[in-house]
């Protein structure tokens, strides 16, 4: 006898083929699992009792560049990158447009020394808009990218992979991977946290209490009495690129049509 | 190190995150598909002048599908956790379905691979001994069965393999296109085209490899090269070079037309920093040059000597492989240097040499498929059929009045 007939080998390939299934399976259950984030923070805090929102008073915003550092030292941002930056817009009577962030705004601005006739300025601080139709937490493949329960969209930095297609999905590039090895988490996708950390404690995130103007707000929407959630609700707010209908969660004041 | 911005870039976008990789990565599955769809017609279409190929263009595709994953690897900030894509895929990610998509055409290639070769294999182990022969009964999966029923079995199988190989090879590139293609945020990736376009290029550059990878492998062997397949590959490769330059040329005049919002910034990128890479090497070069040299070879190939055709042919592929990578180039690097405030363009991306992302590291991974070809050919010969006919003088040299193509 020379050899196992074909229909034999036939029933191992469908045995093999039928373990792989199996395996696969199993791996999207755990999946499953995984794409759950993980359980809300430990202490008295419930995440289903809250749900964050942001506001930003544009006109308010001098540029100080007070918030970008706070967030740097808070969240041991590497150099180059930026978690929360501050534009500068500068139009002149003709309409054109001149935008500058030196260094994401860190030290502040330089006076303009341009000659042309500026007949508007204003500042508009950006971080991620925690769009509660994240592009991001959608292409990310091994749900890494997450939004939590009360609002906040987060990366579990444990089960990154570092492919940066999130980077490339978020359309305000909030998202950044440091390959520098002085950061906490190397060559993972990385971003404003909303101060996770903190506001679970409730604490304010680390731009908003270092703003001196109160240009930058964290509001509570699931919290009725909440002044912020107030004026979100009662005044006209914009988002940004609203067009693209990834409903962020951070409403501008006085937002220019010029501003993206 | 902070590369120069022309106008206002948002600062975390002046960093190239997806590299010189990213590219590699789609133009290698391209080679993959399109090695694929040449040994499709052979298997599935029946296009009998291909026969000097079938296998080997299979075995082509498998080697480049070996190293498709490379690149990523590579690129990936936790290659040791790439297998999560497998393990825990996100079902919401276009990107998730890479394991599926990948393992899915791997085990219809290796299938078919070993279903071509089962005889070869059978052959090979009964003729040798010791550890050898142990090797190819394991290869064989103690199926020893070479009956002529058995083989038409194979065949049919073959058949149909190949037959769910060809939309397993469009659906695999496609995808790659997909995964740019989708994108909202990026305004020179987000097209519905895209996917398209990845595909018919695919197949492009797959044509255009197996044409040189043919007429270096005779040469190689001290085959002859026939007239009859070199112009039936040239014929398939000029349709459909003139597909793909037909839709990336409407991408760009639709964009244009359109006049967009992001039309000002994707303007500005085409005239500045790619002017040379898109207008000189992927339009003038890459698709006008070959396009002509096509078109002698399909309309006057046959007057011609067959060397001089050969050349033809040979010339117009290698073009078209640079063409090809220069549209991924364009494409993936173009879609980063670009900022998305719409408002400014960072200064050229030049890979270094030695860099872990750089050139030497794209060239191992090109090479690598090549290597595994040759250790292929030492185990299991693609070119027998091809020897046997020469050894029989049925072919020839055919520009020396020799014995024509049988088939
Ligand atoms: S701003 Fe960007 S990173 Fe933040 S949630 Fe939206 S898409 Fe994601
Ligand atoms: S870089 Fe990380 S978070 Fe972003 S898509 Fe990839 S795995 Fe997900």
């Amino acid at each position: 006898m020379t050899d196992f007939s074909r229909r034999q080998f036939l029933r191992t390939a469908a045995l093999a083929g039928g373990g792989c299934a199996v395996f696969l399976l199993l791996g999207e259950r755990r999946a499953g699992r995984a794409s759950v984030p993980p359980a809300s923070p430990a202490g008295d805090y419930d995440w289903t009792q809250h749900s964050y929102a942001y506001l930003i008073d544009t006109v308010a915003c001098i540029g100080c560049g007070m918030c970008v550092k706070a967030c740097k030292a808070e969240n041991r941002v590497p150099d180059g990158f930026f978690r929360t930056w501050i534009e500068r817009y500068e139009i002149s009577e003709d309409g054109e447009a001149a935008v500058d962030s030196p260094d994401g705004g860190l030290n502040g601005f330089e006076e303009n020394v341009s000659h042309v006739k500026i007949s508007k300025a204003f500042f508009v601080p950006k971080m991620c808009n925690h769009c509660a139709h994240s592009p991001c937490v959608q292409v990310c493949p091994v749900g890494a990218s997450y939004r939590t329960k009360d609002g906040v969209v987060l990366v579990d930095q444990e089960r990154c992979v570092g492919c940066g297609y999130c980077v490339q999905a978020c359309p305000y590039s909030s998202r950044f991977i440091p390959h520098e090895e002085d950061t906490p988490y190397p060559r993972t996708a990385q971003k404003c946290t909303l101060c996770y950390h903190r506001i679970t404690k409730g604490l304010k995130p680390a731009c908003v209490a270092a703003c001196p103007v109160g240009a930058r707000q964290l509001a509570d929407m699931k919290n009725p009495f909440d002044p912020v959630r107030k004026r979100i609700l009662t005044e006209r707010v914009q988002v940004l690129q609203p067009e693209l209908l990834t409903q962020p969660q951070c409403y501008y004041l006085a937002l220019d049509k010029e501003v993206r | 190190m902070i590369p120069e911005v022309l106008g206002y870039a948002f600062p975390n976008d002046v960093h190239i995150l997806w590299s010189l990789m990213i590219v590699t990565y789609p133009y290698v599955t391209g080679l993959v598909a399109g090695a694929f769809i040449v040994s499709s017609l052979y298997h599935v279409f029946g296009r009998k002048e291909l026969w000097p190929i079938g296998r080997f263009s299979l075995v082509a595709s498998l080697a480049f599908m070996l190293v498709a994953t490379w690149p990523l690897l590579n690129h990936l900030g936790h290659p040791e956790r790439a297998f999560n894509i497998m393990i825990t895929p996100s079902p919401s990610s276009a990107m998730a379905g890479f394991g599926l998509a990948y393992n899915w055409y791997l085990m219809i290639l290796v299938l078919e691979v070993w279903f071509v070769f089962r005889k070869d294999i059978i052959l090979t182990a009964r003729r040798s001994r010791g550890l050898k022969r142990f090797l190819f009964s394991v290869l064989a999966l103690r199926t020893y069965d070479i009956s002529e029923e058995a083989l038409a079995t194979d065949h049919k199988i073959v058949t149909v393999l190949a037959a769910i190989g060809i939309p397993s090879a469009c659906f695999l590139h496609g995808y790659v296109g997909f995964l740019f293609g989708a994108l909202k945020a990026n305004p020179w990736w987000s097209t519905p085209l895209m996917p398209v376009i990845f595909l018919f290029s695919a197949v492009v550059s797959g044509i255009a490899a197996m044409i040189l990878m043919y007429l270096a492998a005779m040469g190689l062997k001290g085959l002859p090269v026939l007239r009859e397949t070199v112009a039936t590959m040239a014929r398939w490769l000029w349709l459909f070079m003139i597909l793909t330059v037909t839709l990336e040329l409407l991408e760009i005049i639709t964009l244009s037309y359109e006049s967009s919002e992001a039309w000002v910034i994707i303007r500005q990128l085409l005239t500045t920093r790619l002017s040379f890479s898109f207008f000189s090497l992927q339009l003038v070069f890459g698709s006008l040059i070959p396009f002509i040299l096509l078109m002698i070879v399909v309309l006057m190939g046959s007057q011609m000597k067959a060397r001089v055709q050969n050349i033809l042919a040979g010339a117009a592929s290698a073009i078209l492989l640079v063409q090809v990578f220069s549209m991924r180039w364009n494409v993936v690097i173009g879609g980063q240097l670009f900022s998305k405030s719409l408002r400014g363009l960072r200064s050229p991306y030049q890979p270094g040499f030695f860099e872990k992302e750089g050139i030497l590291p794209m060239l191992l991974i090109l090479v690598a498929p090549f290597v595994i070809l040759v250790i292929f050919e030492r185990v299991l010969p693609m070119f027998r059929a091809v020897e046997e006919a020469a050894a029989a003088g049925r072919i020839g040299d055919e520009d020396a009045g020799g014995a024509g193509a049988t088939n």
